[in-house]
């Protein structure tokens, strides 16, 4: 039997003083951090409330229309933040558009093949399912494929006449980009490693710790925390091979040139 | 402006630093966009993938990049390369020598070596020796008019009048983008 504790709105209040506390701390040592603790604080409640809400609707209508709605919407927050977590972003469209396809197909793939082989919920899009699993992939990937290219694209500009030399040796941009390659792709999915490297022993995972405050018994929750971390890791690692080679595509042409001035200019700061 | 460049000739080029001296050489090695017509023995620079193309044209650019820690991981062929790297003043141990601890001149000699062991028939050079000393500007310049005389041709940037007049008969003059050939040697 699964049972837990509902929380009021009095124990949220109550553990909102904690943010308090710290902002009080931010005072006292002159830190000038407490206006954006507090934004972020109100701003974390108002989110998190909305998505209740439409959480709890979007369970309710069970609708493949609604829920593809929703997955679409979360898949262009997470290429906005992509984008906006580069150095130096590729230029027009490829800019929001690699991103975005690169977790559009990474995350969805793998949700879908984790609803359809693992969880099989029915139907199989069911919301309650489909939109926690998209969410926690989906978030992992995008953190990998905003790492991925923006080594890449910085990695690129610093060792540009390292990555000629080669070029100019007879190389293919492919192998020319190899190195510079394999340590996007590397800085990508080492946040995925060590997560899973410091699960259980560092850590105990929120999903995992959610259930088990939700009355779940601590091995199902550790089963379903083994399934999505092995769905992260996956998602994330198609998701930042196609985005880094995709970005070497990009910033390399048919004739096996280096071409960073396909490359967005700095933004101002 | 088109100019040729015969079998086993030398032709340097001058002009003031922001001129394109380096944008023409990048340009004929296709490392950049452009709409010049280049071709290699009749053959037509967009008929030849651009790998291949750059392996019959050299280039080594005036600060040349470095890919690996170690002098040996950037030759293929480190006993054809050591050959000729005792020619310009290196020691036998020169495989082990860490890039970051080599001088500027180090690394350009280096550097024409790693694009002569390629073998290309076209090379072209962005002062190769303009951080060098007396003796290794005669020991660069050596090894390329031996190379010169073996049939390879030569477009050489330099500022040093005295080194155009050792190494070639013509020199073209870049000036604003320009490109003209200057009275022969």
């Amino acid at each position: 039997m699964t049972s837990y504790i509902t929380l009021s709105y009095v124990d949220l209040a109550l553990a909102s003083v904690l943010v308090l506390i710290n902002a009080g701390l931010s005072l006292i040592f002159g830190l000038k951090i407490h206006r954006s603790l507090l934004i972020a604080a109100i701003r974390m409640a108002v989110q998190l409330t909305l998505i209740g809400l439409v959480l709890t609707a979007l369970f309710s209508l069970v609708s493949p229309l609604w829920t593809g709605l929703a997955v679409f919407a979360m898949i262009l927050f997470a290429g906005q933040e992509v984008m906006q977590r580069q150095d130096r972003r590729l230029s027009g469209w490829w800019c929001f558009g690699l991103g975005t396809g690169c977790m559009m197909m990474s995350s969805v793939l793998v949700t879908v093949f984790a609803l359809l082989t693992a969880i099989r919920p029915s139907p199989w899009y069911d919301p309650r399912y489909s939109i926690p699993l998209l969410g926690m992939i989906l978030g992992n990937c995008m953190t990998g494929i905003a790492l991925g290219l923006n080594t890449l694209t910085t990695s690129l500009m610093l060792r540009r006449a390292a990555v000629e030399a080669r070029l100019m040796l007879g190389a293919t941009r492919w192998d020319a980009a190899g190195p510079v390659t394999r340590d996007a792709l590397r800085s990508a999915l080492m946040p995925t490693i060590n997560s899973m490297s410091a699960t259980g022993l560092v850590s105990l995972p929120g999903m995992m710790t959610g259930q088990i405050l939700s009355g779940v018994p601590p091995v199902e929750a550790v089963k379903y925390q083994i399934l999505v971390m092995f769905l992260i890791a996956g998602g994330t690692g198609f998701g930042a091979v196609a985005a880094v080679l995709g970005g070497v595509y990009r910033l390399t042409d048919a004739r096996h040139r280096l071409r960073l001035d396909r490359l967005a200019a700095p933004q101002a700061t | 402006m088109s100019f040729s460049l015969a079998v086993g000739e030398c032709i340097t080029v001058k002009g003031p630093s922001g001129a394109g001296k380096t944008l023409l050489l990048r340009a004929i090695a296709d490392l950049d966009p452009n709409q010049g017509l280049v071709s290699v023995e009749g053959s037509d620079r967009s008929t030849v993938p651009a790998p291949e193309w750059r392996r019959l044209v050299g280039y080594v650019p005036a600060e040349p990049g470095w890919w690996a820690e170690t002098v040996g991981e950037h030759f293929d062929d480190w006993i054809a390369a050591a050959a000729i790297l005792t020619d310009l003043g290196f020691s036998e141990k020169a495989k082990s020598w860490p890039i970051a601890r080599l001088s500027t001149g180090e690394r350009l000699r280096l550097a024409v070596v790693r694009a002569l062991i390629i073998r290309p028939k076209v090379l072209l050079l962005d002062e190769p020796t303009a951080a060098l000393d007396a003796a290794s500007v005669a020991a660069v310049e050596s090894l390329l008019a031996d190379r010169i005389r073996a049939g390879l041709a030569v477009l050489w940037v330099t500022h040093d009048a005295g080194q155009t007049r050792r190494i070639a008969r013509r020199q073209l003059a870049v000036e604003a983008g320009n490109v003209r050939e200057e009275i022969d040697q």
